[in-house]
Formats: structure tokens, sequence, C-alpha cells
């Protein structure tokens, strides 16, 4: 029986296997910030004992940055600490960090691409549930708790039990103005939040092999969502064509090598999943979520389904809406493009092309939160900076932002908040907000429009 | 790690759906370095008002039930990978969380710091709900080495999987950590013949 991509990446990283229990898994990449590393660095120091490998681990903070006056000392005074802490703790541990004030500091899943630290075949880890992004270079990557960040410090490994295997597949061809996150939201809205809990996802078929790579990341980050450890996408040409010239993607002599390596891991044609969806591209629409959990997402011309359940009810009431409504044309008052899903330079490409010579409705507060130092400049250098400043949006500094509002980028409580981001939980962009997740292309069409707009229709 | 052998006590009912780890601990409260204090912020915004005034109709502020075991409706702590969702529920006083269904990273997390997950049928999770309507003070009996969950009370009794390994962890306090710092030779070997 033949291999599929996860289980040759898996089955080469295996060290040992306890008998009845799990794998001793070598992981190649740790990527660490300052929010789940601090007391993992406190384990290491209590047990007295080094990090095996400083140098397979990178460090940024990005979780808990303001995205103003970042060069200022951070006014929160247990976010400073964080922060310091984390630089302490690379010090004292040799560890690489891409810090505030480096010029590639960024969110950790942003950062990871685009230096060409993530690259296919590798084993990845991070204590963030959203390290499944680097899975679309067909690396084996998920997210760890703390106390498996210290594992990886101090031995380069953790013990897991081999997932089981899914594959989604879409075929056909996107309509115009539907976009990866459309993809992502569709499939977790079909099988439900809970549905890939236990797997890893391999996505495969024409929709993905003709997906950019910040399309596949988009993808891949919102794994997740639907209970899934990670999700991977079969590294091609697409993923050689990204990787090469990046700061720290192998030389040109050793990628040929490289390239032939990462070739022979795609999927086996007799491999069989343990699972298999098949989803066709032309009923996939622009989407939105109209609930508490990601799974609860609709197409934007749609009608919001009707259930009993107490907890699906429940959470209606906290977005103030109704079984039968319809979210085309509700009014919205914020709009947040940024998050590990959405801040890269080609979600603002998408952004600054449709809103081109236009101007945002008044009354909508609309945040640009590029993903990495890189992508900022990058705006700035296309000419993007301009023509969102002109349209009224409001750029910031790199970082998490608004995604998870542990600094001050909140929504205000009430407030409805179209969002490129993952997780439109109950208070996950402050208090009371209430999460719209959105691809950038609608998103930036809310903005403008000052309510939901089906972009397909204009 | 804190050993997990045998629990004899009450529990509290949160017959919620997808109780994501951004209700169980929201991120504004993850600016700490170390892992305790957690329990005052388990729940937060069920729990409290803006004004930090306890909301008498949740569950935790209810005194007709009281316990060291949660109940949870199905797909408890999706989302988030922050440990800080156990110690939370750890420093609360939680020593088990009883669901039809976990989500995977949360899981790993509750047992990497003693607190035991407990999956059951969801039938099985509607009886127990049921069971504490009618007797909010019943008793569970939660045996790990024998692996069940029982309400004497009511003559419930059933039996639940848990990894091996993960069991022999619990039932002696082992750290993940020190099983692999103890394998280190063979990791070297490993990245030796690697990079051969």
């Amino acid at each position: 029986m033949g291999k599929t991509l996860f289980d040759k990446v898996w089955d080469s990283h295996v060290v040992d296997q306890l008998e009845d229990g799990p794998d001793i898994l070598y992981i190649d990449k740790h990527l660490i910030h300052e929010v789940t590393s601090p007391q993992a660095f406190a384990v290491l120091k209590d047990k007295n004992i080094p990090v095996l490998r400083p140098k397979q681990i990178v460090a940024t903070a990005d979780h808990n940055v303001p995205t103003l006056n970042q060069h200022l000392p951070i006014k929160d005074e247990l976010s400073r600490n964080q922060v310091a802490r984390l630089r302490k703790n690379c010090d004292e541990h040799n560890i690489e960090l891409y810090g505030l004030g480096h010029h590639y500091q960024g969110i950790v899943h942003v950062i990871g691409p685009e230096l060409g630290i993530t690259q296919p075949g590798m084993t990845m880890v991070c204590g963030d549930s959203h390290t499944s992004t680097h899975g679309a270079f067909g690396s084996i990557a998920f997210g760890i708790g703390t106390s498996q960040v210290a594992q990886v410090f101090a031995s380069q490994c953790l013990l897991l039990s081999k997932p089981k295997s899914m594959r989604i597949t879409v075929n056909g061809k996107l309509k115009k103005g539907v976009h990866p996150k459309d993809v992502i939201l569709y499939i977790i809205a079909q099988l439900g939040t809970d549905s890939g809990t236990g797997y890893f996802v391999e996505y495969a078929g024409e929709v993905f092999e003709n997906m950019s790579m910040e399309g596949r990341m988009t993808v891949c980050n919102m794994s997740i969502e639907m209970g899934a450890r990670g999700g991977m996408i079969a590294p091609d040409q697409t993923t050689f064509d990204y990787i090469k010239g990046r700061e720290f993607a192998p030389s040109e002599e050793e990628l040929e090598d490289k390239i032939k390596h990462w070739q022979s891991l795609p999927s086996d044609t007799d491999a069989v999943y343990d699972k298999e969806y098949s989803f066709d591209a032309d009923d996939i629409g622009p989407m939105i979520t109209y609930g508490t959990n990601p799974g609860m997402g609709i197409g934007v011309q749609e009608q919001i389904p009707s259930s009993q359940n107490e907890s699906f009810q429940k959470s209606l009431a906290y977005m103030g809406f109704d079984q039968g409504d319809t979210l085309k044309g509700l009014p919205i008052n914020y709009v947040f493009i940024g998050s590990c899903t959405n801040s890269r330079i080609e979600d603002f490409r998408v952004a600054s092309d449709f809103i081109k010579g236009k101007k945002k409705a008044k009354n909508v507060n609309a945040l640009i939160v590029p993903g990495s130092q890189q992508v900022a400049k990058q705006i700035q250098d296309e000419g993007l900076g301009t023509i969102f400043e002109e349209a009224g949006f409001e750029i910031r500094q790199p970082g998490c932002s608004a995604c998870l509002a542990m600094n001050d980028d909140k929504i205000p409580a009430g407030e409805y908040c179209v969002s490129t981001s993952n997780r439109n939980f109950e208070g996950r962009q402050g208090p009371g907000a209430r999460t719209i997740l959105a691809s950038p292309l609608t998103a930036v069409a809310a903005a403008i429009e000052g309510k939901i707009i089906d972009i397909t229709q204009s | 790690m804190e050993k997990f052998t045998r629990l004899q006590h009450t529990a509290i009912p949160l017959e919620i759906e997808n109780v994501d780890t951004d209700q169980i601990i929201p991120a504004r409260f993850l600016k700490a370095t170390d892992r305790k204090g957690f329990g005052d912020n388990l729940f937060r915004d069920w729990r409290y008002d803006n004004n930090n005034n306890p909301i008498s109709d949740f569950i935790l502020n209810d005194p007709t039930y009281t316990g060291l075991i949660l109940i949870a409706g199905n797909n408890f702590g999706c989302g988030s990978s922050r440990e800080h969702a156990a110690w939370a529920l750890t420093d609360y006083g939680f020593k088990v969380v009883i669901s039809s269904f976990f989500a995977d990273i949360f899981k790993g997390n509750a047992l990497n710091n003693g607190l035991l997950p407990v999956q059951v049928k969801e039938e099985q999770l509607q009886t127990i709900f049921r069971a504490m309507k009618e007797n909010p003070k019943c008793e569970f009996i939660i045996d790990l080495e024998q692996q069940f969950v029982e309400i004497p009370s009511i003559g419930f009794h059933i039996d639940f999987e848990i990894n091996s390994y993960k069991k022999t962890c619990l039932i002696n306090g082992y750290d993940d950590i020190d099983y692999l710092i103890n394998n280190k030779n063979k990791i070297k070997e490993f990245e030796r013949k690697r990079n051969a």
C-alpha cells in the first residue's frame, strides 16, 4: 500500500516507537513567541537543563505587541514584561529573536514562510494552534501546548500518537471573487468544527494545485478550526518557486537536490486515507460566518439555518441574529484586515485592487495590519499604502492585533467586525465584540459600502 | 505532575457545546509569565459582567452546584493551543472534565497537567446532565486505574478509554519531558544518522 504525504514526513521523523504508546517524533523547526514560551523556559530552569538545539528555534514577538509606536516602550506593563522576558530568555539560551524593532519581526506564521524557514518535508511546531499554516509547504506543522514547548526545548522531540489521515479534494475552477478564505470557510461549514479532530488533513485537487502559496497558507491555517491538528498540501513547482532565494532557503547549489527530495513527497497514487471528502469549486461562493464558531458559515446570499440546539441559539443571541436572516446588507462599523490567516502581501494586493479610487464608508473603522515588517515594507514599495490611506483605511504596524485583541486593538462590545482572521468566538476581538469572518475581498467591500455585500454581484 | 488515581466528588454541569479556549480563559489574561492564578479568570466573560459583578445565572456562580468535576458539552476545549486553559481549570480546582468530545490540543494539555479528560458517549453525557438536574449534589466516582465513571446514587456505571501510556503517566505523576530527556542518546543517534 502506498504512503500519503503525511506518512512520508511523519515516518522519516520517528526516533523510536513505544510499545502500545506514542512515537518519539523529531522536530526540525521550533517557532516561539512571547505568550506561550515563558512558562516553558521556567521548566528548563526548574530542572536545570539546557535548550538542546537552539539553532533550530526562531523567536518573534507578535501576540501581545502594540501596532502603534512600536519604537516606544510598550505601555501595558504585563505585555512589556512578557516581551522583555522573551528577549531575556532568547539571550540566555542563544536563540535567534526577531523582536520589536527587527526588520524580520512579524506574526510567527507569516515570517516563517517569508524567510524561507518553512520548507517541504519538515516537522515544525509552535505554541500556537495556527502553526498548521506551514503545512501549505508539505510540512507537518502543528500547534502545541506550553508543556510540549518545554519538551521540544529539552529534547527537540515530542511524544505523539500518529493521527489518522483525511483527504479533502476540491476540483474545478473557483468563480471570480471567490478566494482561498472562502474555500476553507466553505469546507468547515460543510464538515463542522469538530470534524477534523484526531486527523491530519491533506488538501488535494485542482483548486489547491492552482492556488498561490499565500492562498494555500490561508487554507492550511484554518485546518485547526475544524479540529484537525494540521493540514498539508503537496509541494510542487509553485512551492519551489516561492522558497527559492529567500533568506534561509537552501542555497542554489543545494536547491536542486532538495527539490528532488521534495518531489518524492506527494502521496502515492495508491495511498489510502482514513477519511475522504470531495467538493466542487462551482458550489463555493463568497462566505461569511453568522455565529460564534468558524463552522457557522454561509454563503453571503444564504439564510442563517434553523436549529433547536441550545448552544446554537445562544450563539445567535450573542451575534444578535435570528434564524432565517440574510446577512447581505447588514450594516457594519468595523473591518479588520490582518492575522496569520490573511495578512500577506497577496491579501493586501487583492484589497487595494478593489478599493483603488474608492473611499470607505464614513461610519466604518477600517484597520490594515500587515503580517510582518517585510509585508509592511512591500505595501509601501508597491504603492498600496497610498491607496489604503486615500480610501481612509488606517495602516498599523505588524502583529496579531485585533485577531485576538491581546493588545489595544479591540472591537467595542456589541459592534460587528468583518474580519479576515480565523476565529469568531465570543469576545475574541474584545469583550462583547461580534466577529464576522470573511475573505479580504469581502472585508474591504464591506468597508467601502458600510455593509455586507456579495462581491460576485457587484 | 500531580498524580491522579481515583476521585469521589460532586460535579458542576456546563451544558454548552463547543466551549472554546477563549471562553475558558480569554486572551487578555494570558500575559502572565508563570502558571499560577489563572483560575480567577476561568470563564471570565461568562462569570462576571463588565463591572466585575458575578453573573448569577452562570453555573460557577450558582451555589446549587459545587465540585471538582466539570461536566461539559460536546467538543470541549476547541480553538487555541493555550495551555493556560488547562492551568485555569486546575487552578480553579477541577481534577476531571467529562465531555462527549474533546479538542485534540486541549486534551493533550489537560493530560500534561494532571487534569483527567474523560470522554463518554453523547447519550451517556445527557444521562449525566439529567442525573445532576435531579440531584445536584450527586456524587461521582472516577477511577482511572479501573477506567470507570460511577454515579452510585442512580446505579450509573460506564467504562472509559484512555491511552495506556498517558494512564501510566497520570497514575505515577510522570511528565513526558523526563521520558524524553532519558532518551537523549537515541535522539542524538537519530540526528547523527540523518546528517550522515
